[in-house]
This record gives C-alpha cells, structure tokens and sequence, in this order.
C-alpha cells in the first residue's frame, strides 16, 4: 500500500511539475496548443467527411472504413494544418481588433457550440433539400444563428466571412484545378455551408451545381464554423489553464 | 416607465410569486409535475420501439401490377403507399404450404412414424411443381422461366454447398436435406439427425437452415419425437424473379386439385410486401457517438458548475432530469396532436437536447445560492428566481425565434425538429420553474439548516431551545416557529460517528473496496439472480421441456368445458365419418400428369361444396370455444384419434410472420443479395394437404426405426378403441394425465440434472478460481497474524481482518504511573508522569536515555543522609534493569536514584477519596472534567483543604517515625486523581524548608555542582515541561522553575522565586515564559557563562541536532535570570500559555487572552470576546491565533490588530484543544467532538465523534492529515474529505487505555500516552507526502 501511494505520489508530482513546466514555456505552451487543435481539425474532418459519405451508402459496405482514408489522403492533414493555424491566430487577430471574445466562455458553451456545429452538418448532410438554394439559405440562417448564439462580436463575425470568403476562394480555386473530385452534394454543401449571405453567388456557380465533379476541400467547411469554434476552443485553452497573455 | 420595464417588473414579480409558492408546497408541486410528465409521456407508449425491424404493406393480388420504378407524383399522392414502395421487388416469394398428417393412428405406429411417411411427400412435390408447365397462345411457361437463378453460394457456406440449390431456381424444401432424392430418404435412418445436423447449438436469433429450408418455424413443423399433434407441416419455397399471374393460378389450381384442402378457409387475396430497412454499420455509428460523446461533455462541464450547493450531483440528476423529461413530454405530446416523429430518434436526441440546454438552470442555481444566506429558503428561492426572470425570458424569446426562422426554412424535416424544440422548450421551461425549482428549494434548505445553525450564537440556541420546550406557547408567533424550529434539528452538517474502536478498519485498497461494494450491494448475487430469472424466461418462452403444453393441458383438463366441449363435438362419429370418406383419402392418383391443368379449374369448381360441408364444424368449434380451440384440439386429439383432420385458418396464411424477421435476408445473404433498403413480395400460400393411412406409414418406415424409436415412445394409442362410450372416455382421461407426465417427467430430470450439474461445475470451478487467485489466509480471520489472537483482531462489518498496518507503534515503558505531561523538540521527548518521575527518550528510536526521579519520597531521609550516598545510591534494582534492557546498552547515569519502596511513606489517603463530585464542583473553582484534561491546565481545584486534617496527622506520624524507615507501605489504592493531588500538599506542607534553602539560589550556580539537589524540594509534581536542546525545563506546582540536562539527567539551575504553581510554561530558543497560578507571568532567560568553557561548547557531544535551539554543553554555566515579571497578567489563573512568533498569548479563567511581546513582554492586546474561560489557545508562525473557552466557542484573531475575525460555536461545553491548519480549525471538546472548520467561512465542514475522554487528543501532521487519540488506538484522517485513512492500536488487545494526550513530532511521528506507557508511532508512509 505504501508503494502504491508513494509512486502514486511521486507520479502526480511528475505530472504536475510537467503541467508547471509546460503552462510556462511559451512555445511548449503553443505546441501544444497547435497539437491540440490538429488532432481535433483531423478528427472533425473525419467524422464530417464521413456524413457526407454515408449519404451513399448502401448496406454493409465493406470499404467505408477504406473509403475514408482512401479518397483524398491529404484532406484530413490539411483540416487540421488549417484549424491549428486559424486557432492559434485567432486569438491574436481578435485582440488587435480591439474586441477581443469574452461571451461565453466556459467549457460547456464550447461544448455546445461544437454540438451546435456538428449538427448543422449532420443535418445538412441528412436532410433533403429541395434545392440548393434553400441549402445555401439555410445554412447561412443557421452559421449566423450559430454566432449570434455564441460570439455576438463584430469582430468575430467579421472574422467569420473573411476567412469563409478565403475558404471558398480555395475551394473555388482548387475546384478549377481539378484537383479532388467530390460528389455534387458534397460540393455544395461543403461551399456554402456557413457561407454568409454575401458570398452566396459565388458559391451559386453554375458549374458546381451541374458538374458535381469538383475538388471540394473540407477546409472551406472547416473554416468558417470551425475556425469560430477553434477560436472559442483556444480561448478557452488560453483562459483557464494558461494565462491569456500566453495565449496570445 | 417605460414598457419594457413594466414588463419586466411583472415578470419579476410573477417569478417571485412563484418562487413562493415552490418554496412553500415542495412536494406536491412535485407530484404535480410528475403527473404532468406521466401525462404527458403516456403517448409514447403508442410509438413503435425504434429497431430495424421490416416494414409491411399490403395490396390485393387481384390487380398487381409492378409499381413503376420512379415515383412520380400521383403516386406520391397516395398517401398509403409507403415511399419505398416503388419498382419491382428483388423476389417473389412463394410458398407451398404442406400439412400432413397419419390418420387413422393406429397402436403400431412409433413416433417416427409422426413425419416419415408425411416429409416423404415432399420428393412427390417438389417434383410436381418443378414440372408444371404452364401453356397458353403466348407459349410454354415452366418454372425455369420465371424464377429466381441464383449463382454460387458465399464461399463461407460450402459446407451448405450440397444442401442449398446452386446454378439453378432458387427452389427450398425440406428434400433438400437429402438432395432431393427420396432414395437417400428412404435409406437414410435418423431423420431427425440429418435435419438438425447443421443447427446451431447456441441460442440463436437468426434463421437456422433447418427454418430455412421448411419454411415455417421450427417448432409449428412437427417434425420432432413429441408430436403429439402429429400433424407435420413444412414448406416448400419459390423465389420468383417475376410475377406471372397465370402460371401461379395454374400452379395453384393444380395442386390444389391433387392434395385438396378440404376445409380451408384461407383468403388469398392479398400480396404482402415487406420492405427491409438498412442495417447500421459500424460506420454508421461513429458520428453518432462522436455527437454522444460531446453531448456528455456538454451535460459534465454544465454540471461542473453547480457549486455552493449541498448535494451537488443530486441537482445536476435533476437538472438532467428536467431536459430528459421534457423531451419526452415534448416528443409525447407531438404525438398527441397527430405529429408522428418521422426523423431518427437517435440522431436528433443529443442535438434536442443541446438545443433546450441546461443553461437555465445554471443560472438559476446561481442565482439562488448568491442570495444573502440568512433569508428564510422561500425568500431566498423567490429573490434568485426574480433576479433571473428578466434574461430567462429574454433567452427563452431568442431561442423560441431562432427556432421559429428554422421553422420557416420549410424543409420538412427542420420543421420537424424544430416543432420538437419548441415544444420541448416550452416544457422544459415549465419543468425547469416546477420541477427544479423545488428541487433547489428543498437542497436549499437542507443547506439552510446548517447554516443557520452555525450563525445562531449560543444564547440565540439558548433561547430556541427554551422554545422548543415550550412549543405551544401562545407568545411565539406561528411565522417565526415555523422557520426557527428546523434549524435546530441538526446540529452539524455531518457527524462522522465513530464505530467501536475495535471495528475501524483502515483505508482499504481500490480493488478491495469494489469487492466490498460488490458484497455490500449483493450485486454479484442480483445479477445472478437477475439472470436466472431471464433464462427461467427464457425457458418458458421458447418451451423446451413441452411445459406449455402441458399446462395447457392441464387447464383444459380441469376445466369443465373441454370436457363437455369433447363429449359434444368431438364424440359423433358421423362427423368424422363423412370426413374421413370425403377428405381423409386423397381421391387422385399420385401420377398426375402435368397437362391436366385444363380439366383441373373444372374439377375445382366442382369440388368447391366439399370444403363448404365441412365448414359448419370448424366455424361451431371456432364460434363455441374460440379461445380454447387450440388447447383443446391438442388435448382431444389422444382421445378422438381415430379420425384427425387438417384445418387450415389465417394463422397458416401467416406462418410467416412467426419466422424470424431476417428468414429472408439470410436466405439472400447466402447468395450474395442483399435485401436492404428493399422489399420483397410474399405472394399468398398454396395449402398442400395430405392424408395418409397408417399402412403409408408403415410403408414408409425404415427398418431401423422401430428398434430405434420403439421402446421411447410405446405406441398403447390403440388400445382405447376397443372401448366404447364413456369407459373409454374415462380410461383415455387417465391416459391424458399419465402421458404427459411422461413427457414432463424426463425433461424435467433431464433440465434439473443439467442444471445441477452445471451447478456443481460451477462451484468447482469458483472454488479453483478461489484457491488460485485468493490469499492463504484470506477468510482465516485473524489466525495467521500470529502475535494477535483471533479477537483482538479489529474486524470489519463484513469479518474481514486487514492484514497489520505497517505501522507498528512503539511502546517506551518505564513510568510507573500514568503520564501527565509531555513534551519534546523532535529530537528527544520528555516525559513526566504522575509520580514526579521525568524521563527522557530518544523520540527516533525510543530508547531511555535519562531518568530523573523525584525523589519526594526521599525527602525524610536527605535529612540524615549523606550526599554521597545518595548520590551513589542506585536506583531501584527493577528500574535498573529494565533500562538496560531497553536500551541495550550503559550509557552513563549519573546519580539517578529512584525510590527502592514507592509511596511507602505517603500518608494514607484513601480516607479521602471523596467521590461524590456533585458537592465538590459547588467549590471547585473549575470544572472536574479539567483534572483529567491537560497537564498545562492543572490549575486544579485546591485539595489540600480537605486533605490538612490527613496531612497534619501524618507529619506527626512522620516526625515521630524518622529514623524508622522504611514505614509500613501504603497500599497503593489512590486513583490518579489523588495522587496528583498529594503533591499540591506536599508542597504545601514543604513550603518553610524551601524557602531557607531558596534565599540564595545562585550559590548552587557558582557551585558549578553537577550534583542535583535531590532530596530537597522534589516533592512538587511537574506542572509543564518544556525541552530545546538538550534543556528540559519544567514548572512545578511548587512555583519552582527548574532546567535539567537532558543527557545526563543533572539539574543545572532552579529559579522558586514565586510560590504560585507554573501552570504552562513556554521554551523558546533561550526565552522561558512561565504562568503562574496566581495570574503572574514570568518572562526568564537563560545564560550561559560562555567564558569558562568555550571550547568545550563546540566539542560536546550532543544529541540535539536542532540548529535553531541553543547547545548548552554539559559543563556550561547556566544561568536562568529573571528578565521581566508581570505579576498581575490577568485576575484569574492563567490556563494557558502559547508562544510563537515572537509572541506570547496567555489565556486566563477571567474570560481574556492577552498577547505580549517575547523580547520585551510588553502586553500589545487584551482580547475579550468569550464568555468563559479561556480553555485552548493556537498560535504558529503565520501569526494565526485561534482561542477556545469553556463556552464553546472558538474565536479567530489577528494577532496585528487584535481584533476577532471570525468566532465558531459548535461544542457543548469547552474547548480543550484546538489546532489550526492553512484551510481549517480543528476544536476538540469536552464533549468528546473534533469539529472541523473551514477557517475562511467559518463553516463547520464536519465533525468526528471521538471515543470518551479523548477530545484533546488530536494532532496535524500536515496540511491535511489529523491524527486523533481513542480507545486504544489512533487515528489518521485526511481532513479535506473526513476520510479515515488508517488506525493503529497501541494495544495487543482491546484494552481500555485511553488515548489522553497526543503529541506530533517533526518527523511525522506522534507520541501519545497510553496509561503508564508511551506509545511512538511513525507514520513512514505519511513521511513520503511531507516532502
């Protein structure tokens, strides 16, 4: 029992002095950080990836799993490169804003903003709609219901359409490259989910709603709302455990 | 003012109100919600369980056509047609439906008989239908055009490669088993075998291949021993690839012309097509548990924050109940109102709930706990409820228009989960301000209790309990009762009582304590149970041992109207005449040639009135005991059994209901198809019967059967027929009640042997795993510990010992009497008991070092005796040795002479003892429970009054006897009180002979005399004492101040200037600070005359280690000077005295505590604020002073300001020792209770009831481990939680010590006196956590 308890002991110790020593190392305190959201871009991407695949589904496919993987192998990185960078710069660029994010803040928030996100995929990636424009304007209606919920900042909003704007750019751009070859749905949704209002006759090209064969990135999906909750994930990273002024 | 605050002012107003009201009426307005949630949730009972089950629809078959492949928008129209139901079906399945039956039965047929000549028509058949051909204009039409060609079987099934059709119809029948070939039927001797070759041994949900290829449940096929029935029934199958209406009549018609169904009364009218759901993959599953997954966190941070509660998880159950809750009652009354939830449960489910959130009920929870404490609960519960009202509305707007814009997004199924969402926002909202609400209001005021119970001063406890015995005077207002009187119920937030010292057990490891809770909850043995009792029911269900069949015939038997029902139907024997001439036969030849279909829908047309006359019977059977038909048909049929008839009725057209719901995707599955997301069509049954006579039976029967089957199943049917009217009916009754006993009866032995059997096995094998993975002595109790016997071994509730603690506590012997005062520097510890003794040890290893004997009782014979001699007087012979024994070794000892005869020159006090207390503490000037508490508050109560009278009488008898010595001994029957007591009169009666020798106290110092002064003034008791370095100072009841080296026991100065007993005494570095009874405080110091001997105050060897304390060699000069005197520091005694700081703080019966300056003994504060006593007194370093009084109350100071910072009532009756901590206070009292306090809130956290007579035992280790002294024993507790975490018994057995005095060292070693012994223990593994 005394064995237990001491290394029990000394291993909380360790655990803790390494806690110590990472919160405060600046660039241990960002690798991790950076980590952090690339794990959680990769997995989001995954997991989105595959609503949108289950879409075709039949039963009992048995390359799903394969499927996954096999499509696009570079997808997944490239969401989580995006999340980390977008994470981690949010914050920064939100407090040279001057409005940097206070509302809602705590975990459970994040949760259900993430909660929240998912959903809106899930549902896109579920529901039948009748075309893509009510796709679009749902979407939209619900990327600002999604802020409005959870920001409530200009400077977040402003944000959100900057970085949408830049991910269909990609998109758009990587789409006339022909590099990745997406279904037609995926395509849409992945262009216009989220997309304010604004950019909905970009995504509106004919081509993507006819052709259907374009190279959707997920990026642009994830980083509208994914870039919002990235920003609330990393501030809250940056407000609880480790002081904000490292954070940024 | 404007609308909007109007409004809100109202809301406001209308949250109050109700906060009221929940605070109020807690409970029904629970019951209410409940009822509301029953209420509200009963339409779900409607609601089909989620599962992936088939669907069905029906359409006639008279006008069939292929639904067309694309829906287009008439089609949608219709609203019955299921959205799937478009295109052709993947097969057309149809089904031949054979009964067979041998009738008449006759004594000679055996079982097999049942189903060998009737499965033998099955080769027949199969063979008639693989040739029908039908032909009109168009052309020929065989069975090879129009069915399903399959290719090869999955290559996982080749060993069903020789029984399942390959490159060919999709065609299944029981010929299969034996390749379609009646010859290897006919050879083949164990049917039975050959069918269930391939069953699978398990419990199976699937369809088995014997389900498969009869095409009806197992257990309606009759194929089996115990047919009692023995009507065989099975199926062939056809998988069509499409649908030709005119051969399937053809089909139908003919074989219904060769093996008619005489009374059918089948419909077949109606296709059915069952469409088959996706099957959820693994795949499938991920983002569902990845949105689980987040739901949980979302559900675990929310709940995190519920804080300041009591029960904190018990809210965040409730608050999780509330959402829960409400999306039933939000899905139950969508159903109400004609909305049937068409989305996935199971996906939208965590999304709905993210939606409605728990937010609100954070924020009211907050808001209710931040309301000001001393509110009464509903005021409280009402204010936060208010506070809140204005954003909740606000949110619930917002929400309810978000929801709203998604309602109008028009896609239906957002508008479907959007309906949901407001719906259960809505009751969520009603849940959150009934439910919740009251909820909170009752944690509230579980918490209010001990609130308010702390907050009350005594006098407000005083003066509710004097309402409380007057509870029904008029003067009380009925407001003010009502909400005062619960406060006093409890009297702490928790009590942790103490089991019988004896049955503490010690913190057990992890995978103990889930063993103990497996034994505690018997979770193993409900499981079991559990078990049990779903295999019983399973059992039952699925009927192995025939045990329906037998109940049922057993009711049938006893009730009355089977029987007559028999006599009246059953006995005619026209009836079954006519049957049997105009059915029973099949009146075809067997050889039909296939190009009779023409003739045949003639021939069927005028066979139709045959199954109409035999109609009548059925429907009356049917009409009279509809319900009962099945049993009784099963019960009459032994008895009329000379004619049997096929029935065929709707739950034949339905046998395949009763298959398992994935018969028909395993059956495709075989073949590579799949049928998800698709739907077959099952066309209706062709009914197939065949009567055969028992000479086809016996025809059939292969030659082994009857040796076979024989003696098993004993054919006596027959001989009831030579019977006639009732004494047949009667014999055949016994019949009845005897053969399905014998049934029963061996498959009952054969269950209730395996079962014990398996039993048995189980025990072994629990009893091998036992052996194996349990300790030797596990369960032994006690009797492998060796030294301890059986019941001195603490035991817990459940009689399991704990193996012996590591820690072992050291016992240092050698006092004769019980201890009194303790002290020690961490490196040595000194001891002095009640007979003046003083020790001294080595607190690592326990070793004695020195002795230092008060030698009162040489204080006749220092007059006549030599120095000399004294000095080379050694000690009694039994002290001598048992040192040398426990140390191990000589160490030099000089001049530590004890008495050889103890005592014997004491006067005879046993005439005094006086035990009737009650008059005695009208005089006492304290309490009598103060004399056993604590040496430092010996002030005492002034024996010497009663005890002059003895006194004086002995001294006579001691001046006259002086040289007589030894006197008489005294037998030893004072109790310790009074010996304590002798010495304040010894001293009393001593006072004249020291004051001559105490004139000139510094000739001793100059003496620089090692020799002690024995024999002089050591009469007094030891009052305090006090050790740094290798000093030991003690205060006697003499007033007498005294330092002695440790090591070798020498007194090095004496200081009895003032006569007033040193009731505490406080060492500092080379400060002494002593309290004199009379309320004086002397403030000494001591010197040491460096001049003389410095070299040798390096080279000393010395046990003291400690830096901070001054080394004082053995040869050095000390000098104790008198600095400063305070003579009259209080009025009243001076109790207690702590030093620390730089600050000395006295505590005084005159209700204060004064707090001087070390250096200078300049008084800073007087502090006032108790009312009694000053009984406990804390300071350290950090400056903390914490003080208790005989009123029971505990006061915080700061010692900068003097002023009080908090005060803490919680002990009936003084505070005897209390303890601060960085976070807590910890009070012992009188009333034996350790009170733990939170030291910021002043909030008493819990409280440990001690053993009797132990509060002032206790001791921090740590931060947060406190040890306390009980019977016996010691125990350590972590404090943050009030966990025990160990006990150690001082004892061998259970003795009855107490445990009085507890005393931490710095090395996490406590010292404890136990009775006349020390005990040391070590606590090494708290050593580690101290680092």
């Amino acid at each position: 029992m005394a064995d237990e308890g001491r290394s029990k002991t000394t291993a909380v110790q360790i655990g803790h002095s390494l806690y110590l020593s990472v919160i405060t190392n600046q660039n241990m305190n960002l690798f991790v950080r950076g980590v952090v959201l690339f794990s959680i871009g990769v997995f989001l991407a995954l997991v989105l990836n595959l609503l949108q695949i289950q879409r075709n589904v039949t039963l009992f496919p048995p390359d799903v799993i394969a499927s996954i993987f096999s499509s696009a192998w570079w997808v997944p990185p490239c969401c989580g490169t995006a999340s980390a960078v977008i994470g981690l710069l949010y914050p920064c660029i939100d407090s040279h804003l001057g409005e940097p994010h206070k509302f809602k803040r705590e975990w459970s928030s994040v949760m259900r903003c993430v909660a929240v996100f998912v959903g809106i995929n899930h549902a896109s990636a579920k529901v039948d709609f009748a075309n893509n424009m009510q796709l679009s304007l749902t979407l939209a209606a619900l990327s600002i219901g999604l802020w409005w919920t959870f920001d409530r900042s200009r400077s977040g909003f402003g944000l959100g359409i900057g970085i949408a704007f830049l991910a269909t750019l990609v998109t758009q751009l990587l789409v006339y490259n022909g590099v990745y070859q997406p279904t037609a749905r995926k395509q849409t949704i992945l262009d216009h989910e989220s997309v304010p209002p604004n950019l909905y006759p970009i995504n509106l090209h004919p081509q993507y709603v006819l052709n259907g064969g374009r190279k959707p990135e997920p990026l642009g999906k994830t980083h509208a709302e994914t870039g919002r909750i990235y920003q609330l994930l990393t501030d809250n990273v940056g407000f609880e455990p480790w002081p904000r002024s490292l954070a940024l | 003012m404007t609308v909007t605050e109007r409004l809100r002012e109202k809301i406001s107003q209308a949250f109050y109100n109700h906060g009221l009201l929940c605070a109020s009426y807690p409970i029904p307005i629970i019951f209410f919600t409940a009822l509301c949630i029953l209420t509200c949730c009963y339409p779900l009972l409607k609601l089909p369980l989620p599962g992936t089950g088939p669907v069905e629809f029906t359409t006639p078959i008279k006008d069939y056509s292929v639904p067309p492949t694309e829906p287009n928008a008439d089609q949608i129209e219709q609203s019955d047609r299921p959205d799937w139901y478009f295109g052709p079906p993947v097969a057309y399945i149809q089904q031949i439906f054979v009964k067979a039956i041998v009738s008449p039965w006759n004594k000679n047929l055996i079982a097999v008989d049942v189903f060998r000549a009737p499965l033998s028509k099955v080769f027949q058949l199969v063979e008639e239908v693989q040739n029908h051909v039908f032909q009109d204009s168009v052309g020929m039409k065989s069975l090879e055009n129009i069915c399903l060609q399959v290719t090869d079987l999955l290559p996982g099934l080749k060993k069903l490669q020789s029984l399942l059709p390959e490159h060919s119809c999709l065609l299944v029948s029981p010929a299969n088993f034996w390749k379609n070939s009646r010859d290897l039927f006919d050879s083949d001797p164990d049917i039975l075998g050959t069918i269930h070759q391939h069953e699978p041994k398990t419990l199976q949900t699937s369809a088995s291949l014997k389900d498969l290829l009869f095409g009806v449940p197992g257990k309606h096929s009759g194929v089996n021993l115990h047919n009692r029935k023995r009507v065989v029934s099975y199926a062939i199958t056809l998988i069509l690839q499409e649908y030709h209406s005119r051969f399937l009549k053809s089909l139908r018609l003919r074989l219904k012309q060769l093996h008619p169904s005489p009374n059918s009364t089948l419909r077949e009218d109606q296709i059915v097509h069952v469409h088959f759901k996706e099957e959820i993959g693994i795949a499938e599953l991920i983002p569902l548990v990845t949105t689980y997954i987040i739901l949980f966190a979302y559900i675990y941070f929310s709940t995190r924050k519920i804080d300041m509660v009591k029960s904190k998880w018990g809210l965040a159950l409730a608050a999780v109940a509330t959402v829960l809750s409400s999306l039933l009652m939000s899905v139950g009354l969508c159903t109400l109102f004609g909305l049937t939830p068409t989305l996935n449960g199971g996906e939208i489910f965590p999304y709905l709930v993210v939606v409605i959130g728990l937010e609100n009920v954070l924020v009211l929870t907050k808001s209710v706990v931040s309301t000001p404490v001393d509110l009464e609960v509903k005021l409280r519960i009402a204010q936060g409820l208010s506070n809140e009202s204005w954003s909740i509305m606000k949110n619930m707007a917002t929400e309810l228009v978000i929801i709203l814009i998604g309602y109008f997004t028009l896609v239906p199924a957002i508008q479907e989960f959007c309906l949901f969402a407001v719906v259960g926002l809505v009751s969520d909202f009603f849940l959150q301000m009934c439910f919740f609400t009251t909820v909170l209001s009752i944690d509230i005021r579980r918490m209010e209790l001990a609130d308010l119970n702390k907050r009350l001063p005594a006098e407000a406890v005083q003066e509710i309990s004097n309402q409380m015995r007057l509870p029904h005077s008029k003067s009380v207002p009925r407001q003010k009762r009502y909400e005062r009187q619960p406060a006093m119920r409890s009297s702490a937030p928790y009590t942790i009582s103490l089991q019988p010292s004896s049955f503490r057990n010690l913190r057990l490891p992890k995978r103990l304590r889930v063993v103990y809770f497996l034994a505690r909850t018997r979770l193993a043995q409900r499981i079991i149970m559990m078990g049990t009792v779903i295999w019983i029911g399973i059992l039952v269900y699925t009927d192995p041992a025939g045990l329906r069949t037998f109940l049922t015939a057993q009711v049938t038997e006893q009730s009355p109207l089977g029987e007559n029902g028999l006599a009246s139907i059953a006995v005619p024997p026209g009836v079954f005449q006519r049957g049997d001439t105009k059915d029973g036969l099949p009146s075809f030849p067997s050889d039909v040639n296939p190009m009779l279909e023409n003739q045949s829908h003639e021939m069927d047309q005028n066979k139709n009135p045959n199954p109409l006359d035999a109609l009548p019977m059925i429907s009356s059977e049917n009409i009279n005991y509809n319900s009962k038909e099945q049993v009784r048909s099963e019960a009459s049929l032994p008895e009329s059994d000379f004619k049997v008839k096929i029935t065929w009725g709707t739950q034949d057209e339905e046998m395949w209901r009763k298959l398992s719901f994935r018969h028909w995707p395993t059956l495709f599955s075989y073949y590579n198809n799949t049928l998800a997301r698709k739907y077959v069509s099952i066309l209706p049954i062709i009914p197939v019967s065949f009567h055969l006579t028992p000479q086809d039976a016996l025809d059939a029967r292969h030659p082994q059967d009857a040796k076979r089957y024989y003696s098993m199943f004993p054919a006596d049917y027959g001989e009831t027929k030579n019977f006639d009217g009732n004494l047949a009916r009667d014999s055949n009754k016994q019949h009845i009640s005897a053969k399905p006993h014998v049934h029963l009866d061996i498959t009952l032995y054969k269950v209730g042997a395996l079962g014990l059997a398996s039993g048995v096995l189980l025990v072994i094998l629990l009893f091998c795993l036992y052996k194996v993975f349990c300790p030797k002595t596990y369960g032994q109790g006690g009797l492998s510990h060796g030294r301890r016997r059986r019941g001195d071994l603490p035991c817990d509730d459940y009689g399991y010992s704990p193996p012996i603690s590591e820690t072992l506590p050291l016992i240092l012997k050698g006092h004769l009497m019980d201890i009194e005062c303790l002290a020690s520097d961490g490196m040595l510890l000194v001891s002095s008991c009640l007979s003046g003794q003083i020790r001294v040890w080595d607190a690592q290893t326990g070793d004695c070092l020195t002795v230092i004997s008060n030698s009162r009782q040489w204080r006749d014979s220092n007059i006549c005796h030599e120095r000399q001699e004294s000095q080379e007087y050694i000690s009694d012979p039994e002290n001598v040795e048992d040192d040398i024994y426990e140390n191990g070794y000589n160490f030099q000892r000089r001049s530590t002479p004890t008495q050889p005869l103890l005592f014997t020159d004491q006067p005879d006090l046993s005439g005094l003892i006086d035990t009737n207390f009650t008059e005695m503490k009208e005089e006492a000037t304290i309490p009598r429970q103060r004399i056993f508490s604590e040496c430092s508050e010996e002030t005492g109560y002034d024996f010497g009054r009663a005890y002059d009278t003895a006194y004086e009488d002995h001294k006579r008898l001691n001046v006259q006897n002086l040289r007589s010595y030894p006197s008489r001994p005294v037998p030893l029957k004072t109790s310790q009180t009074s010996v304590n007591l002798t010495s304040q009169g010894w001293d009393d009666s001593c006072r004249l002979r020291r004051r001559s020798l105490g004139d000139d106290p510094f000739l001793m110092y100059e003496n620089i005399s090692p020799l002690p002064m024995w024999g002089r003034d050591n009469e007094s008791s030891v009052w305090s004492l006090g050790i740094q370095g290798n000093l030991i100072v003690t205060g006697r009841s003499d007033g007498r101040l005294e330092v002695w080296n440790a090591a070798d026991g020498m007194l090095r100065c004496s200081n009895e200037e003032d006569s007033s007993g040193i009731t505490a005494l406080a060492f500092i570095t080379n400060r002494i600070v002593t309290a004199r009874l009379n309320g004086s405080l002397d403030f000494y110091c001591l010197d040491t005359n460096k001049t003389i001997n410095q070299l040798q105050y390096r080279g000393t060897p010395n046990r003291s280690s400690n830096p901070t304390s001054p080394v004082f060699s053995s040869d050095d000069v000390i000098i104790c000077q008198l600095t400063h005197m305070v003579p009259c520091a209080h009025q009243k005694p001076i109790t207690v005295l702590k030093a620390a700081a730089g600050r000395v703080v006295t505590g005084s019966q005159d209700h204060t505590l004064r707090i001087y300056r070390l250096e200078d003994s300049c008084c800073l504060y007087t502090l006032q604020g108790h009312s009694g006593g000053i009984t406990a007194v804390y300071i350290d370093q950090t400056m903390t002073l914490a003080s208790g009084g005989q009123d029971g109350a505990i006061c915080l100071w700061d010692v900068l300001t003097g002023s009080r910072m908090s005060h803490m009532h919680g002990h009936r009756g003084d505070i005897v020792s209390l303890i601060c901590t960085s976070s807590c206070v910890i009070s012992g009292g009188l009333d034996d209770i350790i009170c733990i306090w939170d030291r910021s809130t002043a909030i008493k956290l819990y409280s440990i009831q001690q053993d009797m007579g132990c509060g002032a035992s206790l001791g921090v280790i740590s931060d947060n481990l406190l040890v306390t002294g009980g019977q016996g024993c010691v125990s350590l507790w972590d404090i943050g939680y009030g966990d025990l975490l160990q006990t150690v018994y001082l004892g061998k057995s259970n003795e009855l010590q107490l445990v009085r005095q507890l005393l931490v060292l710095d090395n996490a070693a406590i010292v404890c006196d136990f009775g006349s012994e020390l005990s040391l223990v070590y606590f090494p593994s708290v050593l580690e956590k101290l680092d």
